[in-house]
């Protein structure tokens, strides 16, 4: 019988061989993918004991931080929100009951103090306990108070403002707004969620919704057609009341004929069927390699989670972006039309672009990583995302925008004693149901940096559903916002 | 022959260190400061283990060496992870630990001739199903989870199958002593497959008939998957037939996906098995907290007292049954991957002594019944640790020696006993027989 009994522990080792596979299997190479499933609460459990780090203006006031409750095994650190709803966008909330969002989400790690497998086993064997590190941000508190203030009194939409030089994002806000400090309660969340849908407080406009253009887009159609060398600005072209694109007629306001008109002309005064006929000549592919230089199509780059981000750029039927090759109508793109859809992110994104000589700068939120010892671990690098245009087209384009806001549609931005280039955008969104269905709702826009000669800041104001123009609308909260960061310089 | 009983006493050592540093862990997890309240509890500890190793240099000097620290490093396990969980429960484990000795010293008082057992074997053959089938008994039956595994009496509830697992064993290894060589030569080979004779063919189908009534009335898969491999295993040893193991394999499946298929408690478990996922929250929550459990521990694990079992600040539980069914995931979490294969190297050495033992022993019933106590309790160790891993379904089995519960200790503490006083024997016949042959060598020294 010995033998037999030897093949029987043998076939016990096998068994035992296969538990210990699952357990590796469970407890190593798949761990990754178990923490990360949304019914595992144990991630989050977890990281509530350890106190999460502060999250910061860029002038020290603080936008998150933590507070220990309870004691012993108990203890947990709970999320508080000091300025409330001012900064829900983009900072996001981090609680137990319904996860995270926005840029607590994507900055996790440095605020929870993650570590290696490796780290975390030396600090079990000193005793350390696992600390949360702090995040300075670019985010400037007044400047984010002025655009949420002015967008309260304007309607719902969103307002980013980016330095052109670095990319540091200084405001980043979008109404409606909710109050962070709110999250965990189960009724203010379902609400906040499901059933005001169309108001949807959660979204952040600025970086997941897209809105209709407008004339905005015309300075990518005029950048295109600058740098392709299929314009210069002195180049003419006959501007009529109307042209049949398409077998569709493409008019201007009061179909109003303008004759042979430069491109500073056409851009002061926003002449669709000159930008029309622009998009034409420029054609699909140098059109669409401007857009996806200045950051169409791609997710931007800005650090929040991806998943909260939309892409820019001409929308299919199914949401998918299209490309050069997909049958689209040039000339209603060129004025920022037919379907092309972009986020207000996108819109300062290409302001800030021209704004630095033709290179734009990756947008970033955070400034700095500061440990619990108070030094910093991490620094943010400025880095070139593109370079869309060069210097002169840059230039060229500086100057036509400033005529925009000296003389043209966009008035109501200048700023007494600093030159500002902008350009304004008013897209007729009629029968929109997020508006509720009226015939005379407006996407009102406006995008420009200032100051046009030295710029220190570039912004994007986007305003739904209004029956205003972006010159009416748009452009005063342009000029508050980049006054309040002007001034605090 | 006290060498053995020597190495013991060193293998002692490192146990109760591990019990002692386990608790200081503890102590420092949950008051953040050192605790003597640690040593003492080793103390106490080693102060039982002592006097439990004198009575073995007195009564069985020549058993297994191994055998019982091995056992006393899976205590130990248990009594930490218990303790880290609930204190009383903790103490209350103790207590079961002391009451389970004393029953293990009991067996090795009163059956030093343990083959008086085969006399009776009948009469333990039907205690065994009696103790089986208890829980379905109106008035003391309980029902946990749906399956029929308890007994209350009184105050007192208790497993009836961790005791009915010994005596099932006890009477398979005297009937296939008696008949195993009947079932090897009247042996025909129809179709090219080794049948067992008909006329033994009989008690056989008894054996499966039972396995599968107790899945029926019991409605615990692991319990009957159990006691039907260990019955497989020792069939096998016995004949040495591959082909009769394969048969009742055949057997058991078809069996068990009938009573699968139509039993609604047996049915759920299948699916939670395969499809933990449809009802998070609801019935696939244990195995689903089981397997993040694991995967919160990596490779090193949290550490002593740093997993989550309930939600930080309120009484919901993270792991259901941690202390019980799902221990091994919180040893997993608390002591990651290496902590895991140590537990489970420990299983496999003890299997090992208890294999060494059953191949020293000198009758066909010694051999044949450390075989099936040896494989009852590897197979009880793979059953649920499978369950908690998710190889099998998962059902209400318990870690022999760590989970908490009193009968799974005291039950298992009366088979270790009974596996000491077999190779008590077996080596002093062997240790005899060398000294006879080749002089002063003693054999079982070495063994």
């Amino acid at each position: 019988m010995n033998r037999q009994i030897i093949k029987l522990f043998a076939f016990i080792i096998v068994l035992f061989a296969v538990l210990v596979g699952f357990t590796s299997y469970w407890s190593v190479f798949d761990a990754k993918a178990l923490k990360e499933k949304n019914v595992n609460q144990r991630p989050l459990l977890e990281q509530q004991q350890i106190p999460r780090g502060r999250i910061l203006a860029s002038d020290g006031t603080v936008i998150a931080k933590s507070f220990p409750n309870g004691h012993g095994s108990g203890k947990r650190y709970i999320r508080h929100y000091p300025l409330g709803a001012l900064f829900g966008h983009p900072i996001g909330y981090s609680f137990v009951q319904y996860g995270q969002s926005e840029f607590e989400k994507s900055h996790n790690s440095e605020l929870t103090g993650e570590e290696s497998e490796f780290g975390s086993i030396f600090d079990q064997l000193t005793g350390t306990k696992q600390e949360g590190e702090q995040i300075v941000t670019n985010l400037d508190l007044h400047a984010q108070e002025v655009a949420m203030g002015d967008l309260e009194a304007a309607g719902h939409g969103a307002v980013v403002a980016i330095e052109p030089s670095t990319g540091a994002v200084k405001v980043m806000a979008s109404n409606p707004g909710y109050n962070p400090n709110s999250i965990p309660n189960e009724k203010t969340f379902k609400r906040l969620s499901y059933t005001e849908k169309v108001n949807a407080p959660l979204v952040n406009r600025a970086s997941f919704a897209r809105y209709p253009p407008g004339s905005t887009f015309k300075v990518v159609t005029a950048a295109a057609g600058l740098e392709s060398g299929v314009i210069t600005p002195e180049t003419a072209i006959n501007a009529p009341g109307s042209i049949i694109d398409e077998g569709h007629e493409l008019a201007n306001d009061y179909h109003e004929d303008f004759g042979p008109i430069t491109l500073d002309f056409a851009l002061t005064n926003s002449v669709n069927t000159w930008f029309g006929q622009l998009g034409q000549k420029v054609g699909n592919k140098n059109l669409f390699s401007m857009m996806e230089a200045f950051g169409f199509g791609s997710i931007p780059p800005l650090d929040l989670p991806e998943e909260e981000m939309l892409p820019s750029g001409v929308v299919g039927e199914h949401g998918e972006i299209l490309h050069r090759k997909d049958p689209v109508d040039l000339a209603r793109v060129a004025i920022g039309q037919e379907r092309l859809l972009a986020t207000p992110l996108q819109i300062a994104m290409v302001a800030a672009g021209v704004a630095n000589g033709g290179k734009l700068m990756k947008p970033q939120i955070w400034n700095r990583v500061v440990d619990a010892d108070g030094s910093v671990t991490k620094r943010m690098d400025p880095s070139v995302y593109s370079e869309p245009i060069s210097k002169k087209t840059a230039a060229e384009l500086t100057t036509a925008m400033e005529g925009v806001v000296d003389e043209g549609t966009g008035t109501n931005a200048a700023i007494s004693g600093v030159p500002v280039a902008g350009k304004t955008g008013t897209a007729e969104t009629p029968g929109n149901e997020a508006c509720g269905g009226g015939e005379e709702e407006n996407q009102a826009w406006f995008m420009g940096f200032a100051p046009a000669n030295d710029p220190k800041i570039a912004i994007a104001a986007s305003v739904e559903c209004t029956e205003q123009f972006g010159n009416d609308v748009a452009a005063p909260i342009f000029r508050d916002v980049a006054e309040a960061i002007l001034n605090g310089e | 022959m006290t060498r053995a009983r020597n190495r013991e006493l060193l293998a002692l050592i490192p146990v109760v260190l591990l019990l002692t540093a386990g608790f200081a862990a503890v102590f420092a997890q949950d008051h953040s400061k050192l605790d003597n309240l640690s040593l003492t509890y080793g103390a106490y500890f080693f102060a039982v283990c002592l006097v439990t190793h004198v009575y073995l240099r007195i009564r069985l000097p020549h058993a297994d060496p191994y055998l019982f620290p091995l056992m006393a490093i899976l205590t130990a396990f248990g009594l930490v992870m218990i303790y880290r969980i609930d204190e009383s429960l903790a103490r209350d484990q103790a207590n079961w630990f002391l009451f389970g000795l004393v029953l293990f010293a009991l067996t090795i008082q009163f059956l030093r001739d343990y083959e008086v057992l085969e006399r009776y074997r009948y009469i333990i053959a039907t205690a065994g199903i009696l103790l089986l089938l208890a829980p379905r008994l109106p008035g003391i039956g309980e029902q946990v989870n749906g399956a029929y595994l308890g007994v209350k009496v009184g105050p007192i509830s208790f497993q009836p199958s961790e005791f009915a697992k010994i005596a099932i064993v006890i009477f398979l290894a005297s009937y296939l002593r008696e008949n195993r060589e009947v079932l090897i030569v009247g042996a025909r080979r129809v179709l090219g497959v080794t049948l067992p004779p008909i006329k033994h063919f009989g008690p056989m189908l008894v054996v499966w008939g039972a396995s599968m009534l107790l899945l029926v009335f019991i409605r615990d898969l692991g319990t009957s998957l159990m006691f039907f491999a260990a019955f497989l295993a020792l069939l096998y040893v016995a004949t040495g037939r591959f082909s009769f193991v394969v048969i009742g394999m055949i057997l058991f499946l078809l069996g068990a996906w009938f009573i699968v298929a139509t039993v609604p408690h047996v049915h759920e478990r299948v699916e939670i098995w395969l499809h933990p996922y449809t009802e998070p929250r609801g019935s696939g929550y244990q195995i689903l907290q089981s397997i993040f459990a694991q995967a919160d521990g990596g490779l090193f694990g949290k550490g002593f007292g740093q997993a989550l079992i309930t939600v930080p600040g309120t009484k919901d539980t993270m792991l259901p049954a941690a202390q019980t069914d799902t221990i091994y995931s919180l040893i997993v979490n608390e002591l990651g991957l290496f902590g895991g294969c140590g537990l489970i190297a420990t299983y496999l050495l003890i299997t090992a002594r208890g294999f060494k033992v059953a191949l020293l022993a000198n009758d066909g019933f010694s051999k044949l019944l450390a075989t099936g106590l040896t494989a009852v309790f590897a197979i009880q160790a793979f059953v649920i640790i499978g369950g908690v891993t998710r190889v099998i379904p998962l059902t209400g089995v318990t870690l022999p020696f760590v989970s908490y519960g009193g009968s799974s200790i005291v039950a298992n503490f009366v088979l270790l006993a009974l596996l000491l006083l077999i190779s008590n024997r077996a080596r002093r016949e062997a240790e005899q027989g060398a000294t006879h042959s080749r002089g002063d060598e003693p054999l079982g020294a070495t063994a």
